[in-house]
């Protein structure tokens, strides 16, 4: 098994934000191409800003701990910044993952931006909102 | 904060006893066996001690066992040495798809060298069915390698039956023992094999010591070249204390081996029942009676083996995964996915492995401490909540 920082260790011990939202303003489904695994992210938008993030994840530790983090770094942020967190931020911002595990934080970024995108289809698909 | 050992499969702790007949040759008994001197002759003696008491085990004789200094190496040594010894003879070698790594890659290595190789398939319960080893024979097999158990499913091969097949076409049969030697009674005249490998750390012996049995008359190429130590079959100066340990705890296997069998069986029994039944949507992996004393397996649906295992460590609980995510080549096992499992139920999997030191209040803590872990990571689980959603509304 891989060795953990202490960030990592304590994210996937405590994850913030996990569960779903209800009536979502957009979701992002995504699986793991390398080990099969999957995560999905929920989100609330309310004045282009991310209002509520929530995630559920089927993955290893290190895919639990990178939701977490991810959720944690985009709640409150604006549409915009948050399309911007990269695989290597949420990498960063847990100090470090073994390089095996990298592709669980491309997991994390990739079902965010998702979510989001799918709350920007909807809204130019002139949905309620 | 309670600790539970349940990884027995991984290694054996090293028991007291066989420490302590290591101990002298890491100290004044230090000499090289191959020496004509007193130094020499303490070594030596001792190691051909340990070379009966190994033979002892699986009732084989004495001059038959090569000391190596793993199971992987014995299994190496066994598919590549006895496939190219026969190499005029034919090329073409038989194994399991369920075979340890070293057994796997050596016959894979095989294929790059010209050979041609057969996998055999098993059923869902992870079991060789002879006859289909049967219907792989050639004229120009040389070679059937099936394991004794699988280390990983616990289940135990029909090993008798299919090397009396092997034996009726005239192909050398070797068997990967590792998981069985030293913890199920073997008896290689029994079984009526050529070959079998087994290792010191799976039965309480040291680690970084094996051995490979060739019955007499079979012949295999040498492993490494160099000297004539061990019949000229594997030079290198012997590893004597491991050697000497692994002896020792050959001996204490064999004697103690019917109340050893029947603790580890009493515990994973009650493991096998109780598990599914306090924990729902478990299935039991390997088969639910031909396997390994002190061998529970399961899959646990809708989450992952290594938080599984991470959250089990930070309460004490030791166990292994063959999920995708804890290996390092992040492929799901090769024993589950030939077994027919869904690479999402293989995800799931989780081994215990009980030693002699467990005890059934191990298995309280562990179901204890289990099932608010499998609820944690399911409540996280975007298929469980798949799963509960369509359950409900179907
Ligand atoms: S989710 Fe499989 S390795 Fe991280």
């Amino acid at each position: 098994m891989p060795v953990y920082s202490e960030k990592v260790m304590e994210h996937f011990m405590n994850p913030r934000n996990v569960g779903e939202i209800e009536n979502p303003d957009g979701v992002g489904e995504v699986g793991n191409p390398v080990c099969g695994d999957m995560m999905t992210f929920y989100i609330k938008v309310k004045d282009n800003r991310l209002e509520d993030v929530k995630f559920k994840t089927f993955g290893c530790g290190a895919a639990i701990a990178v939701s977490s983090m991810v959720s944690e770094m985009a709640k409150g942020k604006t549409l915009d910044e948050a399309m911007k967190i990269t695989p290597r931020a949420v990498a960063d911002e847990l100090k470090g993952l073994p390089k095996q595990k990298f592709h669980c934080s491309n997991l994390g970024a990739q079902a965010l931006n998702k979510a989001i995108k799918d709350y920007l289809d909807k809204k130019k698909g002139g949905g309620k909102k | 904060m309670r600790k539970v050992y349940l990884d027995n499969a991984a290694t054996t702790p090293l028991l007291p006893e066989v420490r302590e007949a290591m101990l002298p040759f890491l100290g004044e008994d230090f000499g090289n066996p191959s020496c004509l001197h007193s130094w020499g002759d303490v070594a030596r003696e001792a190691m051909e001690d340990a070379r009966n008491q190994v033979a002892q085990l699986i009732a084989a004789d004495a001059e038959e066992i090569i000391f190596t200094a793993s199971g992987t190496e014995s299994n190496n040594f066994a598919v590549k040495g006895l496939a190219l010894a026969q190499q005029n003879k034919g090329k073409h070698v038989v194994v399991s798809a369920i075979e340890h790594f070293s057994v796997l890659h050596s016959a894979k290595t095989l294929e790059k060298w010209g050979f041609e190789l057969s996998l055999i398939p098993v059923d869902k319960y992870g079991m060789v069915s002879p006859d289909d080893v049967r219907k792989n024979l050639r004229k120009d097999t040389v070679l059937v390698s099936i394991m004794h158990a699988n280390g990983e499913v616990g289940t135990i091969e029909p090993i008798k039956e299919i090397a009396k097949i092997a034996k009726e076409k005239g192909v050398v049969f070797h068997t990967d023992a590792v998981a069985v030697a030293g913890t199920a009674p073997v008896d290689v005249k029994e079984l009526g094999i050529d070959a079998l490998s087994l290792a010191g750390n799976q039965f309480y012996g040291p680690k970084g010591v094996g051995a490979l049995w060739v019955r007499k008359g079979v012949r295999i190429i040498p492993f490494l070249d160099g000297g004539v130590q061990e019949g000229g079959r594997r030079a290198g100066t012997e590893n004597v204390p491991a050697i000497v340990g692994l002896g020792k705890a050959a001996e204490l296997a064999k004697a103690n081996m019917a109340s050893r069998t029947e603790h580890l069986t009493r515990l994973r029994n009650r493991l096998l029942t109780e598990l599914p039944s306090k924990i729902k949507h478990v299935v039991v992996t390997g088969h639910p009676q031909d396997r390994l004393p002190g061998h529970a397996s399961f899959c646990v649906e809708f989450i992952e083996g290594e938080a599984m295992l991470m959250l089990l460590n930070s309460q004490g609980v030791a166990v292994t995964s063959g999920s995708a995510c804890t290996s390092r080549a992040l492929k799901a096992s090769h024993v589950l996915i030939a077994m027919g499992l869904s690479h999402a139920l293989a995800q799931g999997s989780l081994l215990f492995s009980f030693g002699l030191d467990n005890t059934s209040q191990d298995i309280d803590y562990v179901l204890e401490v289990l099932a608010p872990v499998v609820d944690r990571l399911r409540q996280m689980s975007p298929l469980y909540a798949k799963f509960t959603k369509t359950s409900k509304g179907g």
